[in-house]
């Protein structure tokens, strides 16, 4: 069966599933994607490569803010990326994908758009 | 055209005069240096140190390779035996004769024996070089009782070295008082008091007539009063007497009370011949202190570079006189003397304070106004020397009231030292000639802490007497250059790791949010909340992985195993002192077969393994408890090893049960959390081979108990550990790590080694030695109870999180998904596995890394 272009909304995870202030790494159509949960409340996906070291990682990083940025610092050298856009602070041009993402009572969805 | 230098004498002065030389790189110098002594230049000030623990090796003032990668020819074990001017040639002991363009004499000093009949006898020794200490070291094992003759700076040094020995130690002074040069009778009178409440025996006015044979000991002196005093050993510390017989055979010019002649550029009435140190004299006198000599050494290698180079004549630095202020611990007591300490400038005035109570003894010498001070003697509390000198040097006005400079401060009413005020050319630190401005530029060019700066400008690296100076200097010109002192941990505390430290004790903060919300601001970030969630661990010791600590943790204390390049991890179970069975080996090597792991083991005598996925981490750990396996804390700022060697349950050397005190170390310390990474060792004898001396606690066993060092580390910037007491009983010894961890845990600041931690604590080893032993803040028993609190909640991290469903489930890579990272892939190395490269992977599965460029 043919997707359909447009927007599809996956269910990855329940709300629970993500201890506040973390990610956790999800699976969506085999592409890793991060998704973390803010104790105010906020939800943020992002790819989860870390693309300076290429490990599969950004979803185990802490998450905290720079300013007015809220970011994650990746495990492996602390590069820190922007929750809403993906991008890397520290070298710019370098980013993940930033993924759409919403909960839906307690059920957390991430946003697949077929390009 | 090339210069062949000989400098006869490589002791303190003759090396700086090498080191001095090698920085301006003059061209076409070529040097050898011969060096009487089998060891190169160490460091003499700190001598009576080597009886405190310190090594040969230690007090070395060389750095590895200096001579080699100079091109520095050096002769040790060769004395120069003389010289012929006319024809420029240097006799050797062993027979060699070389040539020299230009000479430098740097021969010190000898001590000064007193001819008494008798003072060759055995057992009748001087202090002054290594070989001697050695000598001194052997006689006194076979003594229970030692007399210093001679009551000044040296003697008295001496004296504790022979107290640390453990003899009966007695001091014998011609003069009316001790140190008669440097202080007068009243400060004297003080020492002396102090110096008696420490157990040693003091004797002034004593002319000794004869040393015999003593009836009860090895000796009996005579005295001219009709008294006697038996002992085993003797010590002539007497004074110095320059080392001048080499220029006195070849008529260089000799002055009558000894020490080479020589002019403002250190020259001698030959040209070509230079003489530095104690072997000189200038104005009629020899300068018996190291910071003189540093600067003759600095004077001279500016001569000779000024000509080799030949360009243009600059303005050569002169010797023109030192000022001989000195400051001194003997035994724990603080000595100073400054300027014209006995008041001997016509018209000053004097004002002096004694305290019998806190023996604190102080005199200030001002000039005939009132405004100028001259001098000064302090006992019992040198704290003002710093302060006191720069006053003196660069003639800074005094208050209008002199004397309140010696009364004790009311309410910080004391007027202090305003840095400000201090000219750009002060000098801070004399032993190495560096000025304010010098300070100033290395704190502009970023060295921003105390031991960054000591590194930078080598101030306060001699005596170390400047250091609490330096360190206001360096602070105040932070301020200034709008530095603003900002110790804050990050955007979200206006607070240093140490006050955070405090906050969460006093105000008995729990949790990570509560904190942020009474003194931070925002989400916190990875700077404040592992520094958070150490805290907290180092204070209540709650699980780390419970609910509201978790979020806090680095991934390697989330998933407590340490995160890999590629995202896997490394699982270290823990082995105390090293020790294992064979069964218990056994099953590590399955459990590692089992999950394909690379095994290896690591410098802290265990073993790691690596490749494991997130998801696998709990099923190794469940296998590994079973096997009777604990969290080896690999992954935490905690305690890691304990090392040890195998001790006298099996080596013929081993004096105590290195391997039974590291296991009970390491157990009673496991799962301590601290700034950083804690490792220590345990020695069963003073051989080392559990190498202790390069940890943060290292303990050596002794054969009265354990000598414990601290402070060490090695790693980019290795360092020796110092000795912090000697000879413990086992429940002292674990009282003072008690105290000292938990004192470092207070204080340290984020990611701060024990031995960049002491090397910023003011006051350096004599403070930490004064906190941790004496107590000197009355909190030790705090300091302990603390320690009890983390060493009885101890649990195996491990354990509590295999099983413990809601921890247990965060295990795993996908969270929608049981498949595990399909980017992880290993190729074969040597039997095992290993991280496949990028390359690797790229031919494997296409080109998986795709960073999603965003603008």
């Amino acid at each position: 069966m043919r997707r359909a272009k447009k927007a599809n909304w996956i269910s990855v995870c329940e709300l629970d599933d993500i201890v506040p202030d973390t990610g956790v790494c999800v699976l969506v159509c085999g592409e890793q994607v991060a998704v973390f949960r803010l104790s105010g409340g906020g939800l943020h996906a992002i790819g989860n490569v870390d693309p300076v070291s290429g490990a599969s990682v950004l979803a185990r990083g802490i998450v905290g803010n720079l300013g007015g940025q809220v970011v994650v610092a990746s495990p492996i050298h602390k590069q820190h990326f922007d929750l809403r856009t993906g991008a890397c602070l520290e070298s710019p041009g370098v980013g993940v994908r930033a993924w759409p993402v919403r909960c839906e009572g307690c059920t957390v969805q991430v946003r697949y758009d077929t390009a | 055209m090339g210069m062949k230098l000989v400098v006869v004498g490589n002791g303190m002065v003759g090396h700086r005069l090498l080191e001095e030389l090698v920085a301006l790189r003059p061209p076409g110098l070529e040097i050898t240096v011969l060096c009487e002594e089998s060891r190169p230049a160490y460091d003499r000030v700190h001598l009576s140190e080597f009886f405190a623990g310190k090594s040969a090796d230690e007090l070395s003032l060389v750095a590895p390779g200096f001579f080699e990668q100079a091109g520095i020819t050096v002769r040790l074990a060769t004395r120069a035996v003389g010289i012929d001017r006319a024809i420029k040639r240097v006799t050797t002991s062993d027979g060699g004769v070389i040539a020299y363009d230009k000479l430098v004499i740097a021969t010190g000093s000898v001590p000064f024996v007193p001819s008494i009949p008798g003072n060759d006898r055995d057992g009748c020794l001087v202090y002054r070089t290594l070989d001697d200490l050695d000598a001194l070291s052997d006689w006194g094992r076979r003594s229970s009782h030692g007399v210093v003759v001679g009551g000044g700076l040296l003697g008295l040094e001496c004296a504790k070295a022979l107290r640390d020995m453990g003899l009966e130690t007695h001091v014998v002074e011609f003069a009316s008082r001790l140190m008669a040069v440097q202080v007068d009778d009243a400060g004297g009178q003080l020492l002396r008091k102090s110096i008696e409440d420490l157990g040693l025996v003091v004797h002034t006015g004593k002319n000794t007539l004869d040393i015999g044979d003593g009836e009860t000991k090895r000796h009996r002196m005579t005295f001219a009063d009709g008294s006697h005093l038996e002992t085993d050993l003797i010590v002539f510390s007497a004074g110095i007497r320059p080392r001048d017989e080499l220029a006195g055979a070849c008529e260089l010019g000799v002055g009558q009370r000894g020490g080479i002649m020589v002019d403002n550029f250190c020259r001698t009435r030959d040209r070509d011949v230079y003489a530095i140190g104690e072997c000189a004299q200038w104005g009629g006198k020899v300068f018996g202190l190291v910071a003189p000599g540093y600067e003759m050494a600095r004077v001279v290698a500016n001569h000779l570079n000024a000509l080799l180079v030949r360009s243009q004549a600059p303005v050569l630095p002169e010797f023109v006189g030192a000022d001989m202020s000195t400051k001194l611990k003997l035994m724990g007591v603080d000595v100073a003397s400054i300027g014209d300490a006995h008041g001997a400038t016509p018209g000053s005035r004097t004002y002096q304070f004694s305290d019998g109570h806190r023996q604190v003894y102080k005199k200030l010498v001002v000039s005939q106004d009132g405004k100028r001070l001259l001098g000064g003697v302090l006992v019992g509390d040198a704290a003002d020397y710093g302060t006191w000198l720069q006053m003196m040097l660069n003639g800074l006005e005094l208050p209008e009231s002199p004397e309140s400079l010696i009364l004790p401060a009311i309410e910080g009413a004391k007027p202090g030292l305003a840095v400000d005020a201090l000219p750009a050319t002060a000098q801070i630190c004399s032993c190495n000639n560096v000025s304010k401005a010098q300070l100033c530029e290395a704190v502009a060019a970023g060295a921003t802490s105390i031991g960054a700066l000591k590194q930078a400008t080598r101030a306060g690296t001699t005596c170390g007497g400047c250091v609490p100076l330096v360190t206001q200097i360096m602070k105040a010109e932070m301020k200034r250059q709008g530095l603003a002192v900002n110790n804050h941990l990050c955007e979200h505390f206006p607070y240093s790791r140490q006050e955070l430290y405090h906050l969460v004790r006093v105000e008995r903060i729990r949790r990570f949010d509560e904190l942020l919300a009474r003194h931070g601001h925002g989400l916190g970030c990875d700077i404040c909340k592992p520094v958070a969630a150490s805290i907290l661990a180092s204070c209540w010791n709650e699980f780390v992985l419970q609910k509201e600590h978790a979020s806090l943790q680095d991934s390697n204390d989330y998933f407590l195993a340490n995160i890999q390049k590629d995202g896997t991890y490394s699982v270290v179970p823990r082995m105390p002192g090293g020790e294992v069975t064979p069964d218990s080996l056994i099953r590590i090597g399955e459990i590692a077969r089992k999950y394909g792991l690379y095994t290896k083991l690591t410098g802290g005598q265990r073993v790691d393994m690596f490749g494991a996925r997130v998801e696998q981490l709990p099923s190794i750990w469940e296998e590994l408890i079973e096997a009777g396996f604990e969290s080896g804390h690999a992954y935490g700022k905690s305690l890691r090893t304990v090392k040890s060697c195998v001790g006298s349950t099996w080596c013929r050397y081993g004096v105590q049960d290195s391997v039974g005190k590291a296991i009970d170390l390491e157990n009673r310390y496991k799962g301590l959390r601290s700034p950083h990474k804690l490792k220590f060792a345990v020695s069963g004898c003073t051989r080392e081979c559990a190498e202790a001396q390069s940890k943060d606690v290292g303990i050596i066993a002794t054969e009265k108990g354990w000598n414990l060092y601290v402070c060490g580390n090695g790693g980019m910037k290795p360092r020796h550990a110092e000795l912090l007491a000697g000879d413990l009983d086992g429940d002292t010894l674990v009282r003072c790590i008690d105290r000292f961890l938990m004192f470092y845990i207070r204080t340290a600041d984020r990611l701060q080694r024990t031995s960049v931690w002491r090397d910023n604590l003011e006051g350096g080893m004599d403070y930490l030695r004064d906190v941790v032993v004496n107590d000197s803040l009355g909190i030790a028993e705090e300091l302990e109870a603390e320690m009890k609190h983390v060493v009885d909640t101890y649990e195996c991290e491990w354990k509590r999180a295999v099983n413990d469903p809601q921890v247990r489930r965060r295990f795993r890579h996908f969270v929608n998904s049981d498949a595990g990272d399909d980017r992880v892939a290993f190729a074969p190395v040597r039997g095992q596995l290993r991280p496949a490269t990028a390359r690797e992977k790229e031919t494997r599965f296409g080109r998986l890394p795709t960073p999603v460029t965003t603008e």
